[in-house]
């Protein structure tokens, strides 16, 4: 990615972060939270990841910041917005990421050898496709649209990535199904109304039919 | 036209990481600091992309590095799912978010 791009991506990512801890309003928090992920999205395409940054993009701005949007609405945060930090944890939000940034920083500059990315254009893909014909091992499979996608100078990295997902990481990816079963069954469970009293017979008449089932659940104490 | 390099991004992904800190640091909304935390896992997600550029095999990106931040995006979904019906069952509660208000763990 070409430096200009790159400063002007990354800060947009780095404003929008600053914003999400900055500004009171918790909906604004979120919206600048989007601006941040998005310019996340596009340094991933910078980094020839075009599969993950989409995916930044779909799942990150699109369904889960609209999950937060939802949730701090449905609570009507507006009338306890006013932010009051304590000098202390002021400093302390404040002294420890600037540690952080200085150990990180103290790490890359200490790095030795070239950190610049090798070149991925229609030689060296090609040549990549040559070797991938020519090895023939399990890493990535030789398939033909992958070999005709790198021939002709592009990166199928989707047709690797879902290849690799079904052969190497194919339990992970069972596990991770699950993982999202038992997420949305305990959301259920989260969410579900539990009526801790039992309703007075005058006022059991009245609510719907789903209501009552859930009243008569209770155990009488 | 110089190209970004890998301690770049490296760099930025550490300011990134860094903000998210002081975010869970600072704010006592426990949406936010929620946010925060997604931002943070974001923010490792670019060493990971990062990394998986710069490391490559037989001329290709290392697409392992990708596969993970494919099931971090997985797992982090996860997380919010069940993070927000915590977060909306505890508001049902005790009628705050306010961390300085959720106090009855404290000792």
């Amino acid at each position: 990615m070409p430096l200009p791009l790159f400063y002007f991506f990354a800060l947009l990512m780095l404003v929008g972060g600053i914003c999400v801890v900055a500004l009171p309003n918790p909906v604004s928090s979120a919206l600048s939270m989007i601006g941040s992920f998005v310019g996340l999205a596009a340094l991933f395409i910078g980094l020839n990841a075009y599969f993950v940054g989409t995916l930044q993009v779909l799942v990150y701005a699109g369904a889960i910041m609209v999950l937060f949007l939802f949730i701090i609405m449905l609570l009507d945060l507006k009338k306890d917005s006013a932010p009051k930090f304590s000098p202390a944890t002021l400093g302390a939000a404040v002294v420890v990421p600037l540690v952080l940034v200085f150990q990180i920083s103290t790490v890359i500059s200490s790095r030795e050898g070239s950190d610049a990315f090798a070149p991925l254009n229609q030689e060296t893909l090609s040549a990549a496709a040559a070797t991938l014909v020519h090895k023939n091992d399990d890493n990535i499979s030789a398939d033909s649209n992958i070999i005709a996608d790198l021939n002709q100078g592009e990166l199928p990295d989707v047709n690797i990535i879902g290849q690799k997902l079904f052969t190497h990481y194919n339990f992970p990816l069972q596990m991770v199904g699950f993982l999202l079963l038992v997420a949305t069954v305990g959301c259920i469970c989260l969410s579900k109304k539990i009526a801790t009293k039992p309703v007075p017979a005058g006022q059991s008449a009245a609510p719907s039919r789903s209501s009552e089932k859930t009243v008569d659940k209770t155990p009488r104490a | 036209m110089p190209e970004a390099s890998l301690n770049d991004y490296l760099l930025f992904s550490g300011l990134l990481f860094a903000v998210g800190l002081a975010g869970v640091i600072a704010r006592r909304n426990i949406i936010v600091i929620f946010m925060c935390l997604e931002m943070m896992l974001a923010a490792a997600s670019l060493t990971l992309v990062a990394f998986s550029r710069f490391h490559t095999v037989d001329g290709l990106p290392d697409f392992d590095g990708q596969m993970l931040v494919f099931f971090i995006i997985t797992v982090a979904a996860a997380e919010v799912a069940v993070g927000l019906a915590i977060i909306v069952a505890l508001y049902r509660a005790r009628q705050t978010i306010n961390t300085d208000e959720l106090d009855a763990l404290k000792g």
